[in-house]
């Protein structure tokens, strides 16, 4: 299995496909000139992320948000045209540095955007640290992209793991609870989830008695639930997505515990489930930076933009590629699309008031969105509004020396 | 955790294992009798869950999903034995790795087509879907007690039909002389052909039962793989009693492992199978 697999076959169609468009390239353009037309012409996007596999759903989302937002602006960024490079990442950290150099060294982007999963996320940041090249995440959460690892040209404008479990700590213990559970996946957003909720909640006096993890990504949840139910915490707290979410809640309605002992979470436990959990996920309390039913008038017209061009409803995922598109544009034209000004870029990025359709945000110091976290309750199957749990909440960067 | 709870845990344990032996049923059969490696098992596993969930939908019965699910499985493992398998069994195991993983990739893709790539839920059937309650605060779902039975009935089916019947003991004959067994004037191609697709159903049923409790998602294949080997390679190859108990073992392992020592409940498993290993090298039972 190791002399050949699938990366070796992809490989192989990937060279001949290479081969066959380089000769027809090499033939029309001399190098130089070819080099000297993308300077002067379009502005190179690269976009990195999950064409395949279990995030999918959001990387299609998140390419359909940046191509609208570059569709509103007459499909140019400062002036200029955008062509698209895409690579699917396959949301598999080890090909993160092939794939980033593939974008950066063969197609020369001037941008790049990506990615979905943290583990890619955090291999890019290395490679793009020294390249230099301007790098949006508008997704991957992990603290240390705009933290340790942050940099002048490394932006997100998505949040950071911090962030909503920070505010969701706070609104527990504000329901009056004074023992909590966290349970999660064990890795690194797990862990970070549950650090910065462990912090906000007992900064505000309350006390995580018990902190549990399953190995990622087993979903086999009936051991932990007794042993909540033996513990008898007044709250639990609990990060999950996708088809752990689903299992999760049905599993702790189930077990009877719903309705006992209350259930929260960030958003990601409750976003794009509520179809399939049923009655389960009913009255559940849950933190994001975006929420349904804002009925903004900025969040009322991209729904009904996105829903003309895809045919399909705008979730988070949207609304964080959406702003990928937004910050850039705003940087591209402060420069009237010099690309090459980067200093001069990045100030007008870093200056940027992204007019969202989640609220409008700004970037942190070390390029993080500062941005209202919502307060949601499932009410039927949407995640409804129900106020603002944290304002303008900044995350704090940890270790950032840029 | 007072002793309530150690029982609790102890029934979530034994339920856990009984939903893997379900699970490596097929395997055991497959890979374990007649010596296929069939890394595409998940696969099979996965099918099984999205057909309950789409004919689930259309029928508007989990019941009647099953009925009509496992004879289409039945087929298309038919299919694959006769189009793909029958070529391999002559040959060395790392083609019947590379032809099972291709079928992995191609099945994802085929899953992603025609299905998509969302996440589903299959609703317990409403006769099944109360709850008993235990404690205070905890009540057991009524279907996880009747998956387990189903898991000892199957269990108990597997068994007599390896060790009881005359088929299974013309299977049990092939898989170690081929040739001989077809100069007795037995239909070989035929029996593997039936003996092949019913790992294949029993893979796809498994995912059918199993649908319920676990959701329907991409990928859910893969993670089931990896434990079907533990459970096979532990309990011994060819042995249904060593993959039921190995299954029961994992299942306590996990559980305890997980309450006990979270932080390293990723490994316990396999650390039960180094230590059986080492113990016995061929697995808790040998081919009996």
């Amino acid at each position: 299995m190791n002399n050949f697999n699938r990366r070796d076959f992809l490989k192989t169609g990937a060279a001949l496909a290479g081969l066959s468009g380089a000769g027809l390239a090499g033939a029309l353009l001399p190098a130089s000139m070819a080099q000297a037309q993308s300077t002067a012409g379009k502005i190179r996007v690269g976009l990195m992320l999950p064409y395949t596999g279990t995030y999918t759903p959001l990387g299609v989302a998140i390419t359909n948000g940046f191509k609208l937002a570059v569709q509103e602006r007459g499909g140019k960024l400062g002036g200029r045209e955008v062509e698209y490079f895409v690579v699917d990442d396959e949301s598999n950290p080890a090909k993160a540095p092939e794939n980033t150099n593939k974008l950066i060294q063969r197609d020369k982007v001037d941008v790049l955007v990506g990615t979905v999963h943290s583990g890619v996320a955090l291999g890019m940041a290395k490679i793009v640290r020294e390249a230099g090249v301007i790098w949006i995440n508008p997704n991957a959460g992990a603290d240390e992209v705009t933290g340790a690892l942050c940099a002048p040209n490394i932006f997100r404008t998505s949040f950071s793991n911090w962030q909503n479990t920070y505010a969701l700590g706070k609104v527990v213990k504000q329901r009056g609870h004074k023992t909590a559970v966290f349970i999660t996946h064990k890795y690194a957003a797990g862990d970070q989830m549950m650090a910065s909720f462990k912090d906000a909640f007992e900064k505000e006096g309350g006390k995580v008695v018990k902190e549990l993890y399953l190995p990622f990504p087993q979903v086999e949840f009936q051991a932990l639930l007794t042993e909540i139910a033996s513990i008898k915490p007044d709250a639990v707290a609990a990060f999950f997505s996708g088809g752990a979410a689903v299992k999760f809640i049905k599993d702790y309605q189930a077990a009877g515990l719903k309705g006992k002992i209350p259930l929260f979470g960030p958003g990601f436990l409750t976003d794009g489930v509520l179809e399939e959990v049923g009655d389960a996920a009913d009255g559940m309390e849950t933190t994001l930076h975006y929420a349904d039913g804002l009925d903004t008038k900025k969040d009322n017209a991209f729904r009904l933009a996105y829903v003309k061009a895809y045919k399909l409803q705008p979730d988070v995922f949207a609304v964080q590629g959406y702003d990928a598109g937004q910050l850039l544009a705003a940087g591209l034209d402060t420069v009237k699309g010099d690309i090459n000004n980067k200093a001069a870029l990045i100030k007008a990025m870093e200056a940027a008031k992204i007019d969202s359709p989640r609220g409008v945000w700004t970037l942190s110091k070390a390029h993080n969105p500062v941005q209202d976290i919502y307060l949601r309750k499932v009410v039927g199957k949407q995640n409804k509004v129900m106020g603002v749990a944290s304002k303008a909440l900044a995350d704090p960067a940890h270790g950032c020396k840029a | 955790m007072d002793f309530a709870f150690v029982l609790i845990q102890l029934l979530n344990g034994l339920q856990y294992g009984l939903l893997l032996f379900l699970v490596a049923s097929g395997l055991t059969l497959v890979f374990g009798i007649m010596g296929i490696v069939n890394l595409a098992h998940g696969s099979f596993y996965m099918i099984g869950a999205y057909l309950a969930w789409s004919l689930a939908g259309m029928l508007d019965s989990f019941a009647a999903a099953i009925l009509l699910g496992v004879p289409l499985t039945v087929v298309l493992g038919m299919g694959l034995e006769r189009l793909l398998f029958q070529h391999l069994y002559h040959r060395d195991h790392l083609y019947q790795v590379l032809l099972t993983y291709g079928l992995i990739l191609v099945f994802e893709e085929l899953r992603s087509v025609i299905w998509g790539d969302d996440v589903h839920g299959v609703a317990v059937p409403a006769l099944l879907s109360g709850s008993i309650p235990l404690t205070d605060n905890l009540s057991y779902p009524i279907y996880r007690l009747v998956i387990s039975g189903f898991c000892l009935l199957l269990a108990a089916a597997l068994y007599w039909l390896i060790q009881k019947t005359r088929l299974g003991m013309m299977i049990r004959a092939g898989s170690s002389n081929r040739e001989m067994v077809q100069a007795l004037g037995i239909n070989i191609k035929m029996l593997y052909t039936l003996v092949f697709a019913l790992g294949v159903a029993l893979a796809a049923f498994a995912g059918m039962i199993a649908a319920p409790v676990s959701s329907v998602y991409p990928n859910m294949g893969a993670q089931v793989l990896i434990i079907c080997f533990v459970v096979v390679v532990i309990g011994g190859i060819g042995s249904v009693w060593g993959a039921l108990l190995a299954s029961i073992l994992i299942g306590m392992t996990d559980t305890f492992g997980k309450v006990l020592l979270p932080e390293y409940a990723g490994m316990s498993t396999y650390l039960l199978m180094v230590l059986v290993l080492l113990w016995r090298p061929e697995g808790l039972f040998k081919r009996g």
